[in-house]
């Protein structure tokens, strides 16, 4: 089995027997899961086990799926009313005192919305946490907007949604589906699940999985076609509401959520980068925002508009997607690298500062609580140190978890002909910029590929990685190195959910230009060709907010190569249609 | 670092430092009476009706008030986006009033940021321009350049994390020469500016100009020289995502060859120093 450490028990309702299973201290508060189509309660061992440290956790096999009975006939025995029946009689015997915390996916959470909605289970929900699984009141409220208005927008997102549905129509068909799932298709679902839906293998699916989706295609015939023609016109939330959207499900789009804040106000949003079966694929992530959900809204029976959800989310516009995710910057002392590290702190990640100047770093993760980051670390480190990015490595993932995003952005300038550049100007540009990426990918990017749960790393190139220039031979070299680094290793780890983005920002005014190292000039004269360069960036004044913001686009959209400023993105498409112009380009003098 | 309380004032600059403590009392006064739903066009007449029922006629121009992340000057492209609009207080919104009332013929120019309700980013950022009170001073006191010192508040700022806010300002200015006014009975006003006070300028500009100096204290090349001699309004002003802080108060530099007294702020008792002076 794949619940280790359960107690179970059987619960009688409505003529059939459920199986529940319980983890974790009875006296911590308790946490319900509900399983969806087509699974039974061992879809939530992942995350039913990291939450038993602090929950009293709850599983139970919905009627007919797992170890439950099935009622009898089936025909007519699961409607959400007797559903709802279910859940009250589990409620009832596992927290007979306190309101539970709800959890469902897929038509878990179907259920779910349900229950949350209908008046007989006030107070005895404290709050729901929502996943791939929209209230079919809701949902036929949707459609009936859509259809009684069909702008173009609208049509196309019912066409959508219409064209993700084609196993709801299947299900409909009598027999057949039962057929399949006892015959071919039942064999072969563990494997579609694996290639098409990157389902990790293992004990799931458990061995009832075809009695299990026989039973549940009742499930759609006795509510769908129900509830969508006449929804519930009072279906309004009576306890806070989470919603996690995975945005690559294939069955639902994440449009059927628009205007929700209508039936559950205060809503808290959540989005993933992550396909339909997010309690297999995503655990760690599910339980730190079921955590902080939980935790938020815990303490007594809590009914719409007396108090709404308290959670620490940003303001950012990202704050859906980055909400408590752990966020390493290097180079994060200044310019780009600190800009980065805010602009994800507002969007409530945790973030980890990391650069050689401690004074500075500590500034960063300073400021970066004051902004919105739930916490934030400072961490001296010069990234050119292998051993001593490993050594950060192992100590961020043992203190603050694995890393979710990293950005690779520390970078120093040099400027000067090819024969001025010595080797050590060589060896010293390329260990911060190139090295330096390859010390962080290495470490952070093998956690992430291990902990198999997605990620993202951000890498900054630079404009002159595809713009040659007869005054940056070795800066140039070291980045257009970074953004082919990058592209090798979004290819090697496409297949692991991991985003790899290059950044090309431009000219941007940070004081990249003021350390820069200028070959083969005195001292002097590298002082004042360093006031000049500080000079005309200050004149050209892109700052660096926008490249931070730049660089959470390109995680939210998985954007393999990004030129920030017009400069970059006009290079860069030269260096695809008319790289002879750029040639040009590389032989003028800079105005130094 | 000296105290200019203590210090024997000429009649001249304690008509200044009047002035300027009329300013900041006004500024606590309306901003004690902010509250939720109150505009930027409210606050302004607000300051404006206490000064003028204080006895002030002119101005150096007429007070701004800005909420929200417009005390950053979030998004302003053109001057005009400096005058009072319709956008209201909210709880925890930080706001800045901004006055240069002419009381008996002295100017003042004074800066107050605040907010309503706690604002944890605004209080930092107030904190950390303390550095900047004591930067300005000293590099003053050794003739740099004001075109230098300007770099170096440009290079605190960015060390600090924050954006220079004031390069927002008409020339980028982080400060300007005040000076005394003629008391005209009438005195018209071109875009909020008194045109009694511009003609000061105007004319310092122009004798400037000759003598290589300018009254415009900015981060182009007029500004290449070191201090002059005269009332200076300085007024750093930091952003740091949305939310922006800054305080103005007057300098006085002298051509004395005693470096404390080459410059020296003109009052130590004012809020934002009694602030930082709390917080010790």
């Amino acid at each position: 089995m794949t619940l280790e450490g359960a107690r179970e028990r059987r619960v009688r309702t409505g003529g059939v027997e459920l199986c529940v299973a319980e983890l974790g201290g009875p006296s911590n508060p308790t946490v319900v899961l509900v399983h969806g189509y087509p699974d039974s309660k061992e879809v939530w061992s992942e995350v039913a086990s990291r939450l038993a440290d602090r929950f009293h956790v709850v599983l139970y096999d919905v009627r007919g799926h797992g170890r439950s009975t099935a009622p009898k006939p089936l025909r007519g025995g699961f409607t959400l009313e007797k559903l709802t029946d279910d859940f009250l009689a589990v409620a009832d015997a596992v927290s007979p005192d306190r309101p539970v915390h709800l959890v469902g996916h897929d038509w878990g959470s179907v259920q779910s919305w349900e229950f949350v909605t209908v008046e007989r289970t006030k107070g005895r929900i404290a709050s729901f946490t929502s996943m791939s699984g929209p209230s079919l009141d809701h949902f036929g409220h949707w459609i009936n907007k859509r259809l009684t208005r069909p702008t173009p927008r609208r049509v196309g997102q019912l066409l959508g949604q219409g064209a993700k549905s084609w196993y709801v129509y299947l299900l409909h068909t009598p027999v057949l589906p039962e057929l399949a799932w006892r015959g071919p298709l039942g064999k072969r679902w563990p494997k579609i699940l694996e290639r098409v839906e990157k389902v990790p293998g293992g004990d799931y699916p458990t061995s009832s999985l075809p009695t299990d989706a026989a039973h549940g295609a009742w499930l759609y015939r006795d509510n769908i076609r129900a509830r969508l023609r006449r929804p519930r016109p009072d279906a309004y939330a009576h306890a806070p509401v989470q919603l996690i959207t995975p945005l690559g499900d294939a069955f639902l789009s994440e449009r059927l959520y628009d205007g929700l804040e209508e039936w559950a106000p205060e809503l808290v949003r959540r989005t993933l980068p992550a396909k339909h079966w997010i309690p297999r694929t995503r655990p760690d992530q599910l339980v730190s925002w079921i955590t902080e959900f939980v935790t938020a809204n815990e303490g007594g029976p809590v009914t719409a508009g007396e108090r709404g959800p308290v959670t620490s989310t940003g303001t950012g516009k990202y704050a859906e997607r980055f909400g408590g995710q752990l966020v390493l910057v290097t180079g994060a002392g200044s310019g780009i690298g600190r800009a980065t590290a805010f602009a994800f702190a507002e969007a409530g990640a945790r973030v980890v500062a990391v650069d050689r100047d401690t004074e500075s770093a500590t500034r960063t993760a300073e400021l970066a609580r004051l902004i919105g980051a739930p916490e934030a670390w400072a961490e001296t480190v010069d990234v050119s140190d292998g051993q001593a990015m490993e050594k950060l490595a192992a100590k961020v993932a043992g203190e603050y978890g694995v890393v979710d995003v990293l950005v690779n952005n520390a970078g120093i300038g040099l400027s000067g002909s090819f024969f001025d550049t010595t080797p050590e100007d060589w060896k010293k540009v390329l260990d911060v910029n190139l090295w330096g990426v390859i010390h962080g990918c290495r470490p952070f990017g093998k956690q992430m590929a291990e902990r198999g749960q997605g990620g993202h790393i951000v890498n900054t190139a630079s404009a002159a990685a595809f713009q040659p220039s007869k005054a940056l031979p070795a800066y140039s070299t070291s980045k257009a190195a970074v953004l082919m680094l990058s592209e090798c290793l979004r290819a090697e780890l496409s297949g692991q959910g991991i985003g790899v983005s290059a950044i090309c920002p431009g000219l941007v005014n940070t004081n990249i230009t003021s350390t820069a190292h200028f070959a083969g000039v005195d001292a002097a004269e590298e002082k004042r060709r360093q006031k000049r360069s500080a000079r005309l960036y200050g004149l050209r004044n892109y700052p660096p907010e926008k490249v931070a913001d730049a660089i959470l686009r390109a995680v939210v959209r998985d954007q393999a190569v990004v030129p920030v400023t017009p400069e970059a993105r006009g290079a860069h498409l030269l260096s695809r249609f008319a790289p002879r112009a750029l040639r040009a380009v590389a032989r003028l003098e800079p105005p130094l | 670092m000296t105290t200019a309380v203590t210090r024997e004032l000429s009649a001249e600059l304690r008509g200044f430092r009047e002035v300027q403590r009329l300013a900041y009392e006004c500024a606590e006064a309306v901003a004690a009476r902010l509250e939720p739903g109150v505009t930027e066009r409210d606050a302004a007449r607000m300051q404006r009706s206490w000064l003028r029922a204080k006895g002030v006629k002119d101005w150096f121009h007429l007070p701004f008030a800005w909420f929200g992340d417009r005390t950053a000057f979030t998004n302003f492209r053109v001057p005009l986006q400096f005058f009072p609009t319709n956008r209201r207080l909210e709880p925890g919104m930080p706001f800045i009033l901004d006055m240069a009332p002419v009381y008996k013929g002295f100017t003042a120019d004074i800066g107050y940021s605040g907010s309503l309700g706690a604002n944890p980013v605004q209080d930092r950022l107030m904190a950390d321009l303390e550095a900047h009170r004591e930067l300005l001073l000293r590099e003053v006191r050794e003739r740099r350049p004001l075109r230098e010192i300007y770099e170096d508040v440009d290079r605190l700022m960015v060390r600090q994390g924050y954006a220079n806010r004031h390069r927002a300002y008409p020339f980028g200015v982080i400060a300007h020469k005040v000076d005394r006014v003629a008391e005209r009975p009438w005195s018209p006003r071109l875009f909020g500016f008194g045109t009694q006070a511009l003609k000061g300028l105007a004319s310092d500009a122009l004798h400037g100009h000759r003598d290589g100096w300018s009254p415009l204290w900015s981060p182009y090349r007029f500004s290449d020289h070191p201090p002059h001699p005269g009332l200076w309004a300085v007024e750093p002003h930091l952003g740091f995502r949305g939310t922006g802080a800054k305080f103005e108060e007057i300098l006085v530099v002298t051509d004395s060859a005693d470096p404390e007294q080459s410059a020296f702020w003109l009052d130590d008792d004012l809020p934002h120093v009694r602030r930082w002076a709390e917080d010790k």
